[in-house]
């Protein structure tokens, strides 16, 4: 653990206090989404499709019906008519009929798992009895798993009425591309004809999941007078409120969604899967509805990342100054459309200079469950090949890889991927930082590699509340509607005592319903600190203004003649010059004002800053049996400004290890039906304590100017480096460039006797 | 539905009867496959055998001829036997690769054979040792080799009624050595791509006497590769005899691919592991002298 | 149906319950004690955030069966902290972070109680090990493994503080 590089004048911005909600959580008191119960709830379960591709000719529910216990069976006969429609506040775009398709297959399965039907029963063991007598027949059709087989001439097509977006001329063929967007400037082609050096390769990574520990669950309830409840935990309880409401057609304020503690989301608690089902089910049974999915459903029933195919084309003078580059893009969007396309590709164009570009992603479904938003999302597959065909370049020019990436590094006022000039970025600190490391001078041992990679990620901002209300003995109660999932609390806390100058302890936080307080957009897209954080921010300081005023009033004096530190007032001028009234003081006086003093702000910042991130990795490859063992690693990123050290440096290590199971080992199986093969963590090999070493983390500080505390989002850029990082520290341990991830002791041994 | 049973018998004859009594009754000791494939719904039990009340179910016994060990005998236990530890270090290395410590504290061998799982990681290791099974069942009790329990992946040779109750294995040779190595992509929590298990003898000069040399996951069952340890006996394990010996086990594995591996990495992966667990048993019989 | 009646100890408290042959002991733990700090991550003994121990051994609760627990004893994360004083492994993953989501933690609170009590002085790979049974997506295991570590470390040194004041 390195101190960030940055002197500091705070006094709680910066430390590492325990955080409000950690006795529960180490106690095991937290409640999460499986162990919400609600008095009188019954049970559903859900019958998904065995096949990867078919229609639905009938749905026969009788038996299921006849069975005692059942008290609702439903199917997409249930949900109402729905219209195409996008719908905002996810991560990545969706489409309100295809997020209603996704909770309940209409008229065809799409992916083996595909919901077809829902039971809810008294106990669970009924329903699922339930679900297995309701009989489907199916019209199984050929299906296309790989993007390269979607978009061939012939391929199954997924949805009749899907015609390519962004292409000219516009196409008046159905295809499984969906959209295709590109980002242009100057003349790629004709840079790279003239380019000194050129690299070039096409890479692959499959799909992998978001893999967090804690399955999907909801309870809902559905009352007879047309308004609902449903206990949730999701990365945002407004955003699942207004898409289950849209599916369902309820007004919204109809519906009322209590958050739990979320056990990680990662992007894949963005959107909803069993909450219309369960409400439709608790509205035909008249009780509350408890549906879990276990963790095969949530491999197959659930969005992971989508696999990618990219073509990069690099080319430099012989200085090492990028001329051209090159990419065309296929992201496996699976069911449905809206996989991270357009940020993927902006990516491409975020960390580094290049005035000829040429940019293409395309967005390609096919017949594996429908992808959705993991950290980043889009970013680590394009960032795989860029920043491999960087690695490569290094080697032709015969310069260190760092120095390369400096070279060619953006800078403030240097255009962005949308041409804006980029702000206070700090993708220049840390590169150095990482070369100044002693990771990346260190020995390497026999068999050894190190491989660099580095990282753009745009961040967001978007809409966020947050309410500051003093108690009566002026401890403070922060409330927000941001679910905590990574120690979201502990930030906000602190932002409160600083800006308050009162301690940190005497600041609690709450995650708000959505009927509490006003709307937030959901946590995500490194979203939380940054804009929720500046929210709190501003109602805390809407606070310390009514606690100054309220002071000079009780002081007999003008506000300017009061000082606010160490959480009291302070009188600089008249009789009762040099007294103070700390704030409880001041809040117990709240009857002689206009009532106790609180502050709800809601704010929009777009003046978010985008994130950077390099990462240095050791790896050892057994040269007989193709291991790749991870032996040392080093995160680096600007993070604007560190609130909670502890929660920072844990975004940058849990980002680089998710990374590292992207690049090692981590990949949907299918089988020749198309059914996934490894629906459960045996064999999704996620990464476990053993397989790595410590995450070093540096983290450098370039403050974001709009910002009280000068925060960036931290949380995605760190899962964009791993995976070239690893295959860089492959290619440099054994002189082989590998394209196609997971780096699996198969392939790695394939490789390296190909080469021998 | 029809509803299933749990019982705890106290005696061999009860848990061959009960056994006996329903086809679809199943043994439970450690239960981490059992479980596991009752809820995936692979194997949906009529009756479920607890054995672990019966006597001399949990436990490992030394005698002069060897080491009989408990058929529910958790794999943590056999770490704890320092004999059996020191005599069949292979083995109880084996049996504690298993998944996870939580799963080994519950997992025994005998699952793990009974499981019959070409996968298995005690097995190749038993097969090597030359460790046999105590059968029990209606009609009396057999010992059979542990090679002979799995027939077939998920099919055992087992009667209707029968049921493993005790491991045997044979007291440690002089000078002999045992091991056992797997492949996995992560370093725990896995199933074997490929496993190794050798058990040796070397002679005072080094000369290796005797030699048993067992794979995993390159089959239907694990096999007991006879050539591959004859081509060490006689030999001083210089890299002739192991390249033989190695030729021979890849001769030997006829692996699939599947989603754990490829049937060319396996085959391969048999030859560097089986070299790989030469040296080490090797190492133990030197040190044993 | 009939249900099995089932006498055991639950964080040395007496404890009845009904339930089926083939349920679990994790969901007796969860749905019918109410237990609901062990968790559900794959049901298969793959992650270990259903972590408990049994005679005082750890053991994934959704690998054994509930009417197993007849006359054992079982201990669960929510009979680690003596009432309100939190054990030095709670304390420890506060004081360094150890938790993001928290959803894992209570497994790997009870797995690396175990491991201390087993091997008070555990290497790093020893504590890599010992907790390879447990997942986490949140942390990258750095945080949990120092924390661990320390909270040995820990209770070493009040183990010896107390010897040295016998």
């Amino acid at each position: 653990m390195n101190a960030p590089v940055t002197p500091k004048a705070f006094k709680v911005v910066g430390t590492r206090p325990v955080r409000p909600d950690g006795v529960d959580k180490v106690t095991g008191k937290a409640i999460y989404g499986p162990d919400f119960v609600a008095p009188g709830m019954i049970h559903g379960a859900i019958l998904r499709s065995p096949h990867a591709h078919a229609k639905i000719l009938s749905i026969n529910t009788k038996k299921a019906e006849a069975l005692a216990g059942v008290k609702a069976v439903i199917t997409s006969a249930d949900f109402p008519g729905q219209e195409s429609k996008v719908l905002a506040g996810g991560e990545t775009s969706s489409n309100q009929r295809d997020i209603a398709q996704i909770c309940m297959a209409d008229g065809k399965v799409l992916y083996a798992g595909h919901a077809v039907a829902a039971v809810a029963a008294t106990s669970e063991a009924i329903a699922r009895a339930a679900v297995a007598l309701i009989e489907v027949t199916y019209e199984v059709l050929p299906h296309v798993i790989e993007v390269e087989e979607a978009i061939a001439p012939g391929a199954p097509l997924l949805h009749a009425d899907m015609y390519t977006k962004g292409v000219e001329p516009a196409s008046d063929q159905p295809s499984n591309a969906a959209m295709c967007f590109t980002l242009a400037r100057g003349d790629a082609d004709a840079a790279l004809a003239r380019a000194a050096i050129t690299v070039t390769g096409r890479y692959k990574t499959p799909p992998v999941h978001q893999g967090y520990i804690e399955p999907h669950a909801c309870v809902a309830s559905w009352n007879a007078d047309g308004q609902g409840q449903m206990w949730v935990s999701s990365q945002g309880a407004f955003d699942i409120r207004n898409t289950t409401a849209a599916v369902l057609h309820m007004p919204i304020a109809d519906l009322r969604v209590m958050p739990l503690e979320i056990g990680g989301g990662f992007g894949g608690k963005t959107t909803i899967y069993l909450e219309p089902v369960a409400m439709l089910l608790s509205r035909k049974a008249g009780r509350p509805v408890r549906i879990a999915m276990n963790r095969q459903e949530v491999f197959c029933g659930t969005g992971p990342a989508p696999g990618s195919v990219a073509d990069v084309t690099l080319g430099s003078d012989a200085d090492g100054n990028f001329v051209g580059l090159k990419v065309e893009f296929w992201s496996q969007a699976g069911a449905f459309p809206g996989s991270g396309v357009h940020s993927g590709v902006m990516t491409a164009l975020g960390a580094y200079t290049v005035a000829n570009a040429h940019v293409r992603g395309w967005d390609v479904v096919s017949n594996i469950p429908a992808t959705k938003a993991y950290r980043a999302p889009g970013a680590p597959q394009i960032a795989f090949a860029l920043e491999s065909a960087i690695d490569d370049l290094a080697v032709k020019l015969g310069m260190d890889a760092i120095d390369l990436r400096l070279k060619n590094a953006v800078r403030p006022g240097d255009p962005g991927p949308m041409r804006l000039p980029h702000g206070a970025i700090g993708y220049v600190e840390c590169l150095e930082a990482a070369k100044a490391h002693p990771h990346w001078s260190a020995p390497l041992g026999a068999n050894q590699g190190r491989g660099v990679a580095g990282a753009f990620w745009g961040n967001y901002g978007g809409p966020s509340t947050a309410a500051v209300s003093l108690s009566s003995d002026g401890s403070v109660q922060v409330t927000t509607g941001n679910p905590d999932i990574g120690g979201s609390r502990a930030s906000m806390a602190i932002m409160a005592a600083e800006t308050l100058d009162v301690p940190y302890e005497s600041v609690r936080v709450a995650i708000a319903d959505t009927a509490s307080i006003g709307y937030s957009m959901l946590t995500g897209g490194s979203r939380v600190t940054f804009a929720t954080g500046k929210a709190v921010v501003e109602a805390a300081q809407n606070v310390r203004e009514t606690l100054v005023s309220r002071a000079a009033s009780l002081f007999g004096v003008d506000t300017a003649e009061v000082e606010w530190h160490g959480g009291a007032a302070h009188c600089l001028s008249g009789e009762r010059k040099g007294e103070s009234l700390s704030i409880g003081a001041i809040a117990a006086k709240a009857g002689q004002f206009s009532g106790t003093i609180t502050s709800e702000v809601s704010i929009n910042p777009l003046d978010y800053l985008p994130g950077f991130a390099v990462h240095i990795c050791d790896s050892e490859v057994d040269p007989e049996t193709g291991h790749v063992r991870i032996v040392r690693y080093t995160a680096v990123q600007d993070v604007g400004r560190a609130i909670h050290l502890d929660y920072v440096e844990g975004q940058l290590q849990g980002g680089a290890v998710q990374g590292i199971g992207w690049a090692l080992n981590e990949a949907y199986v299918f089988d020749a039906e198309g059914r996934m093969e490894n629906p459960g963590f045996l064999d999704y090999r996620m990464p476990v304590a053993s397989d790595l070493p410590m995450i070093d983390t540096v983290l450098v500080e370039v403050p974001n100017p709009a910002h009280p505390y000068g925060v960036k989002g931290v949380g995605e850029a760190p899962i964009v480096p791993p995976l070239a990082a690893v295959a860089n520290s492959v290619r440099h341990a054994t002189g082989i460039r590998m394209r196609e991830l997971p780096l699996s002791p198969d392939k790695v041994y394939a490789a390296l006797r190909a080469a021998d | 539905m029809p509803q299933m049973t749990f019982h705890t018998p106290a005696t061999h004859d009860e848990v061959a009867a009960l056994l006996a009594a329903s086809a679809g009754a199943r043994v439970l000791s450690g239960g981490t496959d059992l479980i596991v494939q009752m809820r995936s719904g692979r194997n949906a039990p009529s009756a479920i055998i607890d054995v672990k009340q019966v006597a001399g179910m949990i436990g490992v016994r030394m005698s002069d001829s060897g080491f009989a060990i408990g058929a529910a005998t958790p794999c943590t236990a056999l770490l704890n036997d320092s004999a059996l530890s020191a005599a069949w270090p292979g083995v109880v290395e084996a049996a504690n690769l298993i998944g996870s410590v939580q799963v080994r504290n519950r997992a025994t061998m005998a699952g793990n054979l009974c499981n019959a799982s070409p996968a298995a990681d005690s097995v190749p290791a038993l097969i090597a040792a030359g460790a046999t099974c105590v059968v029990v069942g209606p009609s009396g009790t057999r010992e059979v080799a542990a090679s002979d329990i799995a027939v077939a992946p998920g099919k055992t040779s087992l009667a209707p009624g029968e049921f493993v109750a005790e491991i045997r294995l044979p007291a440690r040779p002089a000078r002999g050595g045992d091991a056992y190595l797997r492949s996995i992509p992560r370093t725990e929590m896995d199933i074997a791509v490929v496993g190794v298990g050798v058990a040796l003898v070397l002679d005072a000069s080094g000369t290796c006497t005797a030699a048993r040399i067992a794979l995993g996951a390159v089959a239907p069952t694990a096999l007991l590769v006879d050539e591959a340890g004859a081509a060490l006996v006689g030999s001083k394990l210089d890299d002739a005899a192991l390249e033989a010996m190695a030729v021979a086990v890849r001769a030997a594995a006829k692996p699939i691919d599947d989603k754990r591996g490829t049937a060319e990495y396996r085959t391969a992966m048999a030859g560097v592991l089986a070299k790989r667990v030469v040296a080490i048993a090797a190492a133990r019989a030197r040190n044993a002298a | 149906m009939s249900k099995i009646a089932v006498t055991t100890s639950i964080n040395g408290d007496p404890a009845e319950f009904l339930c089926d042959a083939g349920e679990t002991l994790l969901d007796a733990l969860r749905v019918t004690m109410g237990l609901t700090g062990a968790k559900e991550g794959c049901g298969s003994g793959d992650c270990g955030a259903c972590t408990v121990m049994m005679d005082g051994e750890m053991v994934c609760s959704c690998l054994v069966l509930a009417p197993e627990a007849e006359g054992k004893s079982i201990a669960t994360i929510e009979g680690v902290a003596e009432g309100s004083v939190l054990h030095p492994v709670q304390r420890k993953f506060l004081e360094h972070g150890a938790l993001q989501c928290g959803f894992c933690t209570p497994g790997f609170i009870v797995a690396a109680k175990a491991l201390i009590e087993k091997n008070p002085d555990p290497s790093e790979s020893e504590i890599r090990y010992w907790l390879a049974g447990n997942l986490c997506r949140c942390t990258g295991y750095d945080k949990i493994v120092r924390a661990v570590a320390d909270a040995a470390a820990e209770m070493r040194q009040d183990q010896n503080s107390q010897r040295t004041a016998a």
